[in-house]
């Protein structure tokens, strides 16, 4: 029963980094058709960024708004600079840059920050609860990690559905030649919507790293179950990646917590193939046409 | 008049694919023994991975180039390659004829890559992209959990056969050399590479091969044209796994052991780099990168360390140089070293050119 328990709530947690990552990834595959796979390094990269300010004496805080900036920083120049040239290109060309990405990156955290596992802080305690001298697998920091994702979500739904510039990026998102006719600035707009999808991203990098160990290919599982959870959910749908990257997590801790940890990755593979096979667009999808 | 006879009979035998690909294959073949007979062992060694490498690399172009589908789970296959390998190979007394087992890598890679192959025929783009990282980053797990039988972390030691006896003779007669287990393996991967290189050319001249482009180019056109669509991509997933089968099991002697660390993400997109950067469909671009995945790292590293880098850094420079090579590539030559080097070549040769679409130039 506590196994159960412990299993369910480690997998919710989880569950909502995932959700925090596949999110990212949706927002950059609806405004550019791209999936991003460089946004894995691109989130350790500004997790280093992090640990550097917090080992240099600076509180925590200082640390994790620091990786969100530079998380900001990162994703617009990426886009301005390199995915700009590739956008309206055929799409293997896109994947093939967003890989070279992944390992460019990837080489500049091992050169600069070295491979070794180092250990990041995490602001909250990392014991369970105790509740009647049984303790739940909740932890301080767990918490922090659900709340942290659901503001940021709740940010996202404000931003793009109440506000006018969230009006312009989705606009631009639905179709750039009819929003440039009518004065969206669409090529600010999709610069911006990879910086925002970066932060996301960052955000999930601290959560994954928070009172663990911090290495250059931490972050590589992840993008996988980022990218399994955003297909779960049908790869065009913000709400479908967040329910998507839940259920994802939860499987995934059953098979952590029951059958092997190192099966995790086998089994999001077996869900990511089965989501593929039954329903290539996604659970919440409809019918659609296509266009030949 | 005796060169225009000479003349005559290269056009003869280039008459046919089949012929001009064998004839290509003997020359390989011949270059070989000259490299491998007049370079040291360590070079040897090199060149033996350069060989599986080669192989891994070629397998893939022709999926990628002439199919369209890009697999960066390439590693994974190599590594169930490297294990069937090794599992025959390890403490056992009297192994296997070579021959059969590389038969039995390929083989099970085949049955492997069909129903990998089965999956991502129904998908394109982002899915088989996202699909294949995620077999990329699965199949280590696998090998972790059944640790009894798999050797877990630590792998399986793999004995390196010896050299059967007509083997060394046949080749003791041709050079006047001894063969040792290094050169004896470089023969091994180098055969391999050449036939699988010969087969694989065949088959992109033929009928299949015109059907894989086909579908690449067009599903919708194909399928009017009586294609079936499902069927090629299959087949060239299956084609292409079987050479990543061929290329683990050379891999698993090579290295000596069939280790989880082994198969990492890294090596399946260094084998992506290799072929956008050789470009995708051509084989003799394949070679190329598979040469520079090789003999680069050590050029690169020793240059970092004369600039000062510490070794640990030095060592990242090659996936720096792979990671910048995949980015420039796409941004500047998208038709990689040989296609680039291919258009220019015809743009000089026929002053009017047909204008290339975008999209075509990409995908050569």
């Amino acid at each position: 029963m506590q196994q159960l328990l412990t299993t369910s709530l480690t997998g919710l947690t989880l569950g909502m980094v995932y959700a925090a990552f596949a999110l990212a990834l949706v927002l950059i595959w609806r405004s550019t058709r791209i999936v991003n796979f460089a946004q894995a390094p691109m989130a350790m990269i500004t997790t280093y960024v992090a640990l550097v300010v917090v080992n240099a004496g600076m509180s925590y805080w200082i640390g994790f708004a620091a990786a969100l900036v530079s998380g900001l920083v990162l994703g617009a120049v990426i886009e301005r600079v390199v995915i700009r040239q590739v956008e309206g290109k055929p799409e293997i060309n896109a994947i093939i840059l967003t890989l070279g990405l992944f390992v460019v990156i990837h080489a500049v955290a091992a050169i600069i920050f070295g491979s070794s596992f180092r250990s990041f802080p995490a602001p909250f305690g990392l014991r369970g609860f105790e509740a009647g001298g049984v303790t739940i697998a909740l932890t301080g920091f767990a918490v922090f990690s659900i709340c942290s994702v659901a503001v940021v979500m709740l940010l996202l739904v404000a931003l793009f559905q109440h506000t006018d510039i969230g009006l312009k990026m989705r606009a631009s998102a639905f179709n750039q030649e009819v929003s440039r006719m009518l004065g969206v600035r669409v090529t600010r707009m999709l610069t911006l919507g990879w910086a925002l999808a970066a932060v996301v991203g960052s955000l999930s990098g601290l959560l994954i790293a928070g009172g663990s160990l911090v290495y250059p290919s931490y972050m590589d599982s992840v993008v996988v179950y980022g990218f399994v959870a955003a297909v779960l959910g049908g790869l065009d749908s913000p709400g479908g990646a967040v329910v998507g990257g839940l259920l994802l997590g939860v499987s995934l801790s059953f098979v952590s917590g029951y059958v092997g940890s190192e099966l995790v990755a086998v089994a999001a593979l077996a869900i990511l193939i089965v989501v593929l096979l039954v329903r290539p667009a996604g659970l919440f999808s409809h019918a659609t046409a296509r266009r030949v | 008049m005796s060169r225009v006879a000479f003349g005559s009979v290269i056009g003869h035998l280039r008459r046919t694919p089949l012929r001009r690909n064998l004839i290509g294959g003997l020359i390989g073949l011949v270059v070989v023994v000259l490299v491998l007979e007049s370079v040291g062992p360590f070079r040897q060694g090199q060149f033996a991975t350069m060989a599986y490498l080669g192989i891994a690399v070629g397998g893939l172009t022709v999926l990628t180039g002439l199919n369209g589908q890009l697999s960066l789970g390439h590693g994974a296959l190599m590594a169930v390659g490297a294990y069937t390998a090794a599992l025959m190979l390890h403490d056992v007394d009297k192994p296997l004829p070579l021959p059969v087992v590389m038969l039995l890598s390929v083989l099970v890679t085949v049955v492997v890559g069909a129903v990998v192959g089965v999956a991502a025929a129904r998908l394109h783009g982002p899915y088989i992209a996202g699909a294949t990282l995620a077999l990329a980053v699965a199949v280590p797990g696998i090998a972790s959990f059944f640790g009894d039988n798999l050797g877990g972390e630590q792998g399986l030691s793999v004995s390196t056969p010896e050299a059967p006896g007509w083997f060394a003779d046949a080749v003791y007669f041709l050079t006047a050399h001894d063969v040792t287990g290094t050169k004896y393996l470089a023969y091994v991967g180098w055969f391999g590479l050449i036939i699988s290189f010969v087969l694989l050319a065949n088959l992109s001249a033929s009928r299949v091969g015109r059907t894989w482009r086909a579908v690449r180019d067009d599903e919708v056109a194909a399928e009017l044209a009586g294609i079936n669509v499902g069927r090629a991509r299959v087949m060239a997933f299956v084609v292409s796994a079987a050479c990543a089968g061929l290329a683990g099991g050379v891999m698993a002697m090579v290295v000596r052991i069939a280790a989880p660390s082994g198969f990492t993400l890294a090596l399946s997109l260094s084998l992506l780099t290799a072929v956008v950067l050789g470009g995708l469909g051509s084989l003799f671009g394949a070679l190329i990168g598979a040469a520079l995945l090789t003999f680069l790292p050590q050029t690169i590293t020793g240059l970092g360390q004369s600039l000062g880098l510490s070794d640990l850094q030095s060592a990242q420079l090659a996936p720096l140089v792979y990671g910048l090579t995949l980015v420039l590539v796409i941004l500047l030559a998208p038709a990689g070293l040989v296609g680039t080097i291919r258009n220019a070549w015809r743009r000089r040769q026929s002053p009017d050119p047909a204008p290339i679409h975008p999209q075509q130039e990409a995908m050569q």
